[in-house]
């Protein structure tokens, strides 16, 4: 037993998967028509159903209510819902992959990588498609420098040199965003990039979406069709490759999977945290720690809490609230009632 | 010629600097001054533009050496000054050490004066032995510090020419100013960041030239705000309906006018978008220093056009060789204005 099947209460009966997905996808449902309905913006329930009717009949018009419902609140709850369920996804990955609760997305460096991308393009004053750009390949190379060092050191523990190598590239690159803050003119670009490492939706458009769309399924697609075989890695590695499973190719697909959904998750919306670390967990609590039932309810419940937790930011007071801030303020108290209730039921 | 004039009257506001000892600055803090004060380390950028105008003959460096571009627009040879960091603001990247080997007679510091920068006053200027000087910063108050300054470094001369120069320029804005209905005063959004949502409410001081200028700004701020920067949603500035958007960023600027997020918003669909030149020192607000007096003349006339006739550029002219000591060509002016969106 691996120290996640230790997070499951033992003897506890797991609900049907299908039961808790279908609950799951009502509740986002109706998220979704709230989130639509909410915002800064006064705007009734029936002028937001005007406005999507219209939009479904094909007779989309110019009118301000339809610039709000459709160019600012669609785009934002469809990232939040995205990010939340990419960052969700590739938490449940990598903490199965590594066997290690403690794992996050971004503890190959990826968040790191793409807030130096982002970080530099802020410094040298570059327009937000540039920033996002240069933030998604900065993730994506950080975690590639990772995968190329721990490969070229040959370690006989492949999964603990790896986190550390990330670990390491990530304080290095941490240092090196510090530089550029320290750096930084205080006054425009200082702030610029203060409020970029917290994390925000308030820049959703629908080009965001578009172009965050095509990654983030691809990833989720790969996962979740490799679900099955993903199971056995959690297997010691010998009984695993006996099984017929080429653990380290496997391995090297989940990464990268996982990479490119945070990656791309990162660059449009800034660093978020805690939702990749704790969501698979509430999860696990929820359907046990089997990956391939783990991975679709985990991926909803990051959604939800994403869309939930945005909804709020936005909507909480005259200003916009850091997303990073609320997932925490709200997130912990939820883990830890979840974790209450499971150890009762044990 | 004007330039050969400004230090010499600069130069003559030195000479008169022997007689006083002790100054109280807005720390109230009673601060013994050197007989002499010929060497000036200026702890921030907007304490560096001060410097610049009242005696630039004093500034020993600056916090961060001025890019080609700014450096075009200052006294070759003060441009020419080394880099020492600065020892306020946000962060720190002066070395003490580096500030002492630069030999300086006085520290002048312009900024918050709360307790955190006072403790860092008192702990340089304990440290070093070298008196530290700690000055309110707000517009309106600009002739008064000025002359404090001037008195401080001994130029009191040249700082007097330039307070009454300040408060000239203050007084007729504010008495045109006031004459402007509240329904006409056009309804302004800052736009700061490269997604513009970054803005600084009403009362913030980031904003203070803008009441002045006779704008509203239409962001609140929230309840029992003390800072400078919050930031809103796109909702919020569809709702505050702002007539005109002043951007900091270029990039973001560009990008609004084609966004269909942004589209309903007044200023957007009327193409009211300025974005102030940042050279030598920002039309914005950064530094938050004298070359907020200038922003101020740029607002009015790209808000009340009809209330400021008088053209921009010889505005510009005249304070550039006032108070940054060098008369910039046409062409400069003109790229200024250019900039600004003001058309002559």
């Amino acid at each position: 037993m691996n120290a996640i099947d230790a997070l499951r209460a033992p003897g506890e009966a797991a609900p049907k998967t299908w039961a808790v997905v279908s609950i799951a996808v009502v509740v986002l449902g109706v998220l979704i028509v709230v989130a639509l309905g909410s915002g800064r913006y006064p705007l009734s329930a029936a002028d937001v159903a005007a406005v999507v009717w219209k939009r479904l009949t094909g007779a989309g018009d110019a009118g301000t209510s339809d610039a709000i419902v459709w160019q600012i609140r669609m785009p934002r709850v469809g990232m939040a819902m995205l990010v939340g369920a990419a960052l969700a996804a590739a938490g449940t990955a990598y903490q199965h992959l590594f066997r290690n609760p403690l794992v996050a997305p971004d503890t190959l460096g990826v968040s790191s990588g793409a807030a130096l991308g982002a970080v530099l393009g802020i410094f040298l004053g570059a327009g937000l498609v540039a920033i996002e750009t240069a933030a998604f390949i900065g993730g994506l190379a950080a975690v590639g420098a990772v995968m190329l060092i721990a490969s070229r050191l040959r370690a006989h523990e492949a999964l603990v040199t790896l986190i550390l190598t990330g670990v390491v590239v990530a304080s290095l690159l941490g240092a090196a965003i510090s530089l550029l803050k320290y750096l930084a003119d205080p006054y425009n670009e200082l702030p610029a990039i203060t409020f970029w490492l917290m994390g925000s939706f308030a820049s959703a458009s629908r080009q965001e979406l578009a172009s965050l769309v095509p990654a983030i399924a691809l990833a989720l697609a790969v996962l979740l069709a490799l679900a099955w075989r993903i199971n056995l890695l959690a297997l010691p590695e010998d009984e695993a490759r006996a099984l017929g499973v080429n653990t380290r190719r496997l391995r090297a697909v989940v990464i990268a999977a996982a990479t490119l959904a945070t990656s791309a998750s990162v660059a449009v919306s800034g660093i978020i945290g805690w939702v990749g670390l704790v969501v698979p967990h509430m999860a696990r609590l929820v359907v046990g720690p089997e990956f391939s039932r783990l991975l679709p309810v985990a991926t909803l419940f990051g959604a939800m809490f994403m869309l939930l937790i945005d909804t709020v930011a936005r909507t909480l007071a005259t200003i916009e609230v850091p997303p990073g801030i609320l997932t925490a303020v709200i997130g912990t108290p939820v883990f830890i009632a979840l974790l209450a209730r499971s150890r009762r039921m044990a | 010629m004007i330039r050969a004039l400004t230090v010499a009257v600069a130069l003559c506001g030195s000479a008169v600097a022997i007689a006083q000892t002790s100054i109280t600055d807005a720390t109230g803090r009673a601060i013994t001054l050197p007989q002499r004060v010929e060497r000036v380390y200026v702890a921030g950028p907007p304490a560096a533009v001060l410097l610049l105008a009242v005696a630039p003959q004093k500034l020993i460096g600056w916090t961060r050496a001025p890019r080609p571009d700014e450096a075009a627009y200052l006294p070759d040879a003060v441009a020419l000054l080394p880099a020492l960091g600065r020892l306020t603001g946000r962060g720190n990247t002066a070395n003490v050490e580096v500030v002492m080997s630069a030999k300086p007679d006085l520290i002048v510091d312009v900024g918050s004066t709360s307790a955190t920068f006072v403790s860092l006053a008192q702990r340089v200027e304990q440290q070093t032995g070298i008196p530290y000087l700690l000055f309110d910063g707000s517009l309106r108050d600009t002739p008064r510090l000025l002359r404090e300054i001037g008195k401080a470094v001994g130029a009191t001369e040249a700082a007097e020419s330039l307070a009454r120069d300040a408060e000239s320029q203050l007084h007729d804005v504010e008495v045109r100013v006031a004459r402007i209905d509240i329904r006409d005063r056009p309804r302004v959004y800052f736009a700061r960041g490269p997604n513009g949502l970054t803005t600084a409410p009403r009362g913030s001081m980031q904003a203070e030239a803008l009441g002045l200028a006779g704008g509203i700004n239409v962001i609140a701020p929230p309840p029992a705000f003390t800072g400078n920067l919050v930031n809103v949603s796109i909702e919020d500035v569809l709702l505050a309906a702002p007539d005109v958007i002043i951007a900091s960023d270029p990039a973001f600027a560009a990008a609004v006018r084609t966004s269909p997020a942004w589209r309903d918003v007044p200023a957007v669909r009327a193409g009211r978008i300025y974005v102030p030149p940042d050279v030598p020192f920002g039309w914005f607000d950064s530094p938050p220093s004298l070359n907020r007096l200038l922003r101020v003349q740029w607002l009015v006339r790209i808000l009340h056009p009809r209330l400021f006739p008088e053209p921009l550029g010889p505005r510009v002219t005249d304070f550039h060789t006032r108070y940054y000591h060098r008369a910039p060509t046409d062409a400069q002016v003109r790229t200024l204005l250019e900039q600004a969106g003001v058309a002559q």
